[in-house]
């Protein structure tokens, strides 16, 4: 379910588990975004998207591990991010998506922002297994 | 990484010098908290044009602790938050609306010129 476009070689695979990691994980996104091609205003978004979803993932599952990968569709150059827990999972996902919704005391934007920050967005959760996130955003 | 807070007059200024943690992040609100007091200042001012980004985390560290200066009695001013940061908290939803914001140090300066230089029991 994990459809690859294409990996371009550089990598990260950065293991979630304090919130130290979070810092790790967007400043690597930035600079793998950095490295493709796009613009600072991008990576700043990449950046931030990295960060709410990591943040998602210590808040719900206690961590997990964000894959950060440069992919190539077509003619388009991209960047593509992996974020995998073995959490509870999300027992509504429609719901989670609504802006302002948490059960756990934050604000409630990380799923529905970071599906506006990046260009494609894709999530499956089972219950008791866990939640994958996957997207992406390609160079303009 | 501890944020180092100056004591400029009546004001104190924590300028942020890099990517911050969480637990940074709340390190900084709550010295910020404590001396506030204990120099007895009008104003704070948050600098953060070396931030990289401000997600949810740091947009809801920040406004509490623009709320708790302000129940301390003084006036709390972000500065410098940089355009590509500005643009990706919009997208998030992130708008920090109930926190005065200035476009760098000198404004944040004349701001809390403004805003804070009052006494402190005079309400706003």
């Amino acid at each position: 379910m994990q459809r690859r476009a294409g990996p371009v070689g550089a990598e990260r695979r950065i293991a979630i588990d304090a919130d130290r990691d979070i810092v790790t994980a967007r400043q690597d996104g930035r600079a793998l975004a950095l490295l493709v091609g796009f613009s600072q205003g991008d990576a700043t978004v990449i950046s931030a998207a990295i960060s709410e979803i990591a943040r998602n993932m210590l808040d719900y599952a206690r961590g997990g591990e964000i894959h950060i990968v440069l992919v190539e569709r077509a003619e388009k150059k991209g960047i593509e991010i992996v974020a995998c827990d073995s959490g509870p999972g999300i027992p509504d996902i429609q719901q989670a998506m609504l802006d302002g919704y948490s059960t756990c005391g934050n604000l409630g934007l990380g799923l529905p922002g970071s599906r506006r920050l990046m260009d494609e967005f894709e999530i499956s959760s089972e219950i008791g297994l866990g939640t994958i996130v996957t997207m992406r955003k390609w160079r303009r | 990484m501890e944020v180092p807070i100056l004591k400029q007059g009546n004001y104190l200024i924590a300028s942020i010098q890099s990517a911050l943690t969480d637990a940074d992040l709340t390190q900084l609100r709550d010295a910020l908290v404590a001396q506030v007091g204990r120099f007895r200042s009008r104003g704070v001012i948050v600098d953060v044009t070396a931030l990289d980004v401000m997600d949810s985390f740091a947009v809801r560290t920040i406004s509490a602790l623009a709320d708790m200066i302000k129940l301390r009695g003084a006036e709390t001013v972000i500065v410098g938050i940089q355009p590509e940061v500005a643009f990706a908290m919009v997208q998030l939803g992130l708008t920090l609306s109930a926190v005065a914001t200035a476009l760098d140090l000198e404004e944040g300066l004349l701001f809390l010129n403004q805003h804070a230089t009052a006494g402190r029991a005079r309400g706003r």
